[in-house]
């Protein structure tokens, strides 16, 4: 759903380090591993988990041998995409449980690569301070929503959960509600959280109104490390709550 | 170290009225949120109900929390990824608009209760000379002393 050759693998919190430039050599070095199809999969399995994933697991997943998918995470690992780490996968402790076994996760830092090079994080933070200095929240939030409204153009073919996956929520099911794995403006969230959680919410609503999803809601139920909202299906509720 | 951290609200009208209800009515879910916060350390209480707001000599009308947390991202996830969030959303529905900083944070020694004169102190230092290591915020963020803490880790980041 974006537009143009833009690509960003996001994460958790980052302060500084890429803020230096626009794009950085190094992040292209590291989206120029991912051009290894197993590689992509083992990448793409691992950041959909959200938790720690063994080497057997995102094997089996990707449908690989062992030593291979080891050879390529740890690839993963060496260009920052993911982070490895030890943790013992079974309950059983003392001897003869084995060693801890090595485990892998979504590297918290923000990779972005836009070729031509292109920086909207600088003007949309100074635009953040200034909504803020000028206290246009409202304003801003009702924007938002008028964003979300037209996000729903020419979605009337997809499923919500395939139209928010689409736009980098990275929707996953909890107790019949969707979740959203992944804040799209992680960055701009940490800087004025308030405002860009409330018009995150804003754009929400907006998509599910265009779309006509009735019976679906969007609300605010933050929790660290993912985004702000989280979608409640109503009880009997219809179009559009499949997928 | 522990951080500490105080937030001022002007109330447009006093509590008991009917248009605070709503966030009256908020006090308890939102301290039964933050006392069982991970990284929660302490905060200063009005009275064992959990809708008592501290009482204090600094003006009719002043809304005062004042709380420890173990670290930054303790007092972060508790401000902006828990159920406060929503509170914080309508805010304007209860308080005056800040003209001026209403919240600000500092180190304080593990164990250490801040009394409510150190905190406006606080707060005044980052009014009158803006953030330090001394009193700052969540955007001029200051690591405790250390020989970095002189100079502020986020605007060093934003160069």
């Amino acid at each position: 759903m974006p537009a143009g050759p833009s690509v960003a693998v996001p994460a958790g919190r980052q302060r500084g380090g890429s803020r230096l430039r626009a794009v950085k050599s190094d992040d292209l070095e590291s989206m120029s591993v991912l051009a290894d199809p197993v590689r992509r999969e083992l990448y793409r399995f691992v950041a959909s988990q959200g938790r720690d994933v063994g080497r057997n697991e995102a094997a089996e997943a990707a449908g690989v041998q062992r030593t291979l998918a080891a050879f390529h995470l740890d690839k993963l690992v060496d260009a920052g995409l993911l982070e490895a780490g030890f943790r013992r996968l079974t309950d059983r402790t003392g001897p003869g449980s084995g060693r801890p076994a090595k485990v892998y996760r979504r590297a918290a830092g923000e990779r972005a690569v836009s070729l031509p090079p292109r920086d909207y994080r600088t003007p949309a933070l100074v635009l953040a301070e200034v909504v803020g200095l000028l206290g246009g929240d409202e304003q801003a939030e009702a924007a938002a929503r008028r964003a979300g409204e037209r996000m729903a153009a020419g979605t009337e073919g997809a499923g919500l959960v395939e139209v928010l996956d689409a736009r980098g929520y990275e929707p996953y099911e909890e107790g019949g509600r969707i979740r959203l794995r992944n804040c799209p403006f992680h960055l701009l969230a940490e800087e004025h959280p308030l405002l860009v959680c409330s018009m995150n919410l804003a754009m929400c609503e907006g998509l599910l109104a265009a779309r006509e999803e009735r019976g679906v809601t969007a609300a605010l139920d933050p929790r660290p490390g993912e985004c702000c909202v989280a979608f409640t299906r109503d009880a009997g509720g219809s179009k559009n709550n499949q997928d | 170290m522990h951080l500490a951290q105080l937030n001022i609200a002007h109330l447009l009208e006093p509590i008991e009225s009917a248009r605070l209800a709503g966030f009256v009515a908020a006090l308890e879910p939102i301290n039964a949120v933050s006392d069982v916060a991970p990284g929660f350390v302490w905060r200063m209480k009005g009275g064992d109900l959990p809708t008592d707001v501290v009482r204090h000599q600094y003006g009719d009308h002043l809304l005062i929390n004042l709380s420890v947390w173990e670290s930054r991202t303790s007092l972060w996830n508790f401000v902006y990824r828990s159920p406060h969030l929503g509170v914080l959303r309508r805010r304007r529905d209860w308080f005056h608009r800040a003209a001026e900083p209403y919240s600000v944070m500092w180190w304080v020694p593990e164990g250490h209760r801040p009394p409510l004169d150190e905190a406006m102190g606080r707060l005044g230092l980052l009014r009158s000379r803006g953030a330090g290591p001394e009193a700052f915020t969540f955007k001029e963020f200051y690591e405790p002393s250390s020989p970095a803490a002189s100079r502020p880790a986020a605007a060093e980041a934003r160069k």
